[in-house]
């Protein structure tokens, strides 16, 4: 397996905390315990089993970017409650337990980057952050990287984690899924790429908005992506559902994604694929 | 009559069952006229009383009454020398969505909506309402088609959603919908929605990427089932009234956050009362929104409605 060079281990104090508290944890697909130190190396992916653990949107940047550096679009833009929506707590005491935990202010981190040199516009759903819903906070900056990847000429790439709609904005949630698909039809339309990206899970209103819409879509290994919950469908026909159903290894076989890459190879594979994808337009400026 | 009448409805349907008895009588007994023009105006007044305070719950029964009218319902009332078109060309046809090529107001239109049946045996070929990928993808190849043609697009939704099952997951759903929000969102032509029942997530979504949206005065529009919102808040379906009240699905509140653009009133008594009435109205509604589009031009009907779903949702800058 081959990292990239200039990880920086370990990453925040924060992060690691989320990893659990001692030197040591069990891996969720083999049991194996494994040094948390050893784990982060990997980018939470167990040597053993290769089973890929959740990744902060820091480390993601580690991986993919160059330097690991992304110059952020619209990070301060936060959520207002259009329902005053309550269920329990407050949607707004539900947001500020998320920034708080997360240290974010929404699901999604948006901005410019760069890939092997390659200028990209770049987007990460932050799972951790009330399950990576949609809600018109995400709609709005993946609405505005894609009208801004298209007045650049930049491809977007797309990382994907989300349950779906935000239940808390309703109906404005499902709103956003025509908004983003509208934006990234624009960008489709001026002739750039979209690598969409589907992590562990992609599910709901973001799965069937833009998440299949890519030029090429790609999975992480295992990762749960569909548009149904496997509860919802199970209810709905009245019988158990198959193993591996809407695994990512499902949806290669009938024909939904373009590739599964474990996280080593994403980085590599991302370059030579934009390299394909832009070939032309590099051709025209050489 | 006595099944298809909902709990709140009963008084009513009691009272018009009487009138209908009256005017059958009328041709023997002409004495009758007096009694029966009382009982019609108590009816008048009955129903008025009983549908100005329904409940959010209330409205979702009326959007899902059985007796609702259906998209076809609507093309036999509106659209003349309809033809009906089948297939995705890829799988097979979906009957839970329909849809074909007709005359509004003397001019050619693709028409398409969701379609429940009435009876058992129609109800599995429709599905309830719930496509299949195979929906989609027809819907999909249609829009291109009247992007081509040059054929204003009139969607009715009506659906409790996309269909969660095995072989939507294995064809693709999310693909199916997600391409029919792209394909809506960029044909020159003017798309006109009505939701006329219930507008479930983004299987409704996908018929909805409009100009204009408009809702019957008992229609829904939400993310989620009201039982399926309640059973994951609160682990129990059975609190749906509540969640419909949370959800703001009804037609004044879609309104008011601006997912849809106009309200179209039911006759007294709601559209399961009068389908000729309804959809006189509905089709009112559709004329003049057309009125509107059709001096645009191809970029402008484009830019209107990508314009439309850009403003929906509400943010603010972090203080
Ligand atoms: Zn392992």
């Amino acid at each position: 397996m081959t990292w990239p060079e200039k990880r920086r281990l370990g990453g925040s104090a924060k992060e690691k905390k989320t990893l659990g508290e001692g030197l040591f944890r069990k891996c969720d697909g083999c049991d194996e315990t494994l040094e948390t130190d050893a784990l982060a190396a990997t980018f939470e992916v167990c040597p053993k089993c290769e089973h890929h653990h959740k990744l902060a949107p820091s480390r993601w940047r580690d991986l993919l970017l160059d330097d690991g550096k992304l110059e952020q679009w619209d990070a301060n833009l936060v959520a207002c409650d259009p329902l005053e929506f309550t269920d329990g707590k407050t949607y707004p005491q539900r947001l500020a337990a998320a920034q708080r935990n997360t240290g974010a202010n929404d699901a999604i981190d948006t901005g410019l980057a760069s890939i092997d040199g390659r200028p990209i516009a770049y987007g990460a759903f932050f799972f951790s952050f009330m399950g990576g819903s949609m809600g018109s906070v995400v709609g709005e900056k993946i609405a505005r990287l894609f009208e801004g990847a298209k007045e650049r000429r930049l491809p977007v790439v797309l990382l994907q984690a989300s349950g779906g709609a935000r239940m808390q904005e309703g109906i404005l949630s499902l709103m956003q899924m025509a908004k983003a698909v509208a934006a990234q039809e624009r960008h489709r339309g001026a002739g750039l790429p979209f690598l969409s990206v589907l992590l562990h899970p992609t599910t709901g209103g973001v799965a069937a908005s833009f998440a299949f819409l890519g030029d090429v879509n790609i999975a992480e290994p295992r990762a749960l992506i569909g548009f149904a919950g496997a509860r919802v469908i199970e209810t709905t026909i009245r019988q158990k559902l198959p193993e591996g159903f809407q695994r990512a290894e499902f949806l290669l076989e009938h024909g939904l994604v373009d590739r599964i890459l474990a996280r080593s190879q994403m980085r590599n594979e991302f370059s030579v694929l934009l390299s394909h994808l832009q070939a032309h337009t590099a051709r025209e400026v050489g | 009559m006595a099944s298809h009448v909902l709990p709140f409805e009963k008084p009513l349907a009691e009272l018009l069952d009487r009138v209908a008895g009256l005017r059958a009588a009328l041709g023997s007994d002409p004495s009758l006229r007096v009694e029966l023009e009382r009982l019609e105006a108590h009816a008048a007044v009955v129903a008025r009383m009983l549908f100005s305070e329904l409940t959010p719950w209330q409205k979702v029964q009326l959007s899902r009454h059985p007796k609702r009218p259906y998209t076809l319902d609507y093309i036999q009332h509106l659209i003349s020398d309809f033809v009906e078109l089948h297939g995705d060309r890829r799988f097979s046809e979906d009957a839970a969505i329909v849809a074909g090529l007709g005359r509004f107001g003397g001019r050619s239109v693709l028409v398409i909506g969701h379609q429940k049946g009435r009876a058992a045996k129609e109800n599995v070929k429709r599905n309830f309402g719930m496509a299949q990928p195979e929906g989609y993808r027809k819907a999909d190849r249609l829009y291109t088609i009247a992007d081509r043609f040059q054929l204003p697009i009139l969607s009715f939704v009506d659906t409790p959603g996309a269909y969660p099952g095995i072989g939507a997951e294995e064809r693709g759903q999310s693909e199916a919908i997600g391409a029919c929000l792209a394909t809506l969102s960029r044909v020159g032509v003017p798309v006109i929605t009505t939701i006329i029942g219930e507008g479930g997530s983004g299987g409704a979504l996908a018929l909805a990427v409009a100009n204009r949206v408009h809702v019957l005065e008992y229609g829904t529009y939400a993310v989620i089932s009201p039982e399926g919102c309640a059973s994951i808040l609160w682990k129990d379906g059975t609190k749906a009234p509540e969640a419909a009240e949370r959800m703001r699905m009804t037609a004044p509140e879609l309104l008011k956050l601006g997912v849809v653009d106009r309200i179209v009133c039911e006759p007294s008594g709601g559209a399961h009362r009068d389908a000729a009435a309804t959809a006189a109205l509905v089709g009112q509604a559709i004329e003049e929104a057309l009125t509107e589009l059709l001096p645009l031009s191809r970029e402008e009907l484009v830019n209107d409605r990508y314009a439309r779903f850009r403003r929906l949702g509400t943010v603010r800058i972090a203080s």
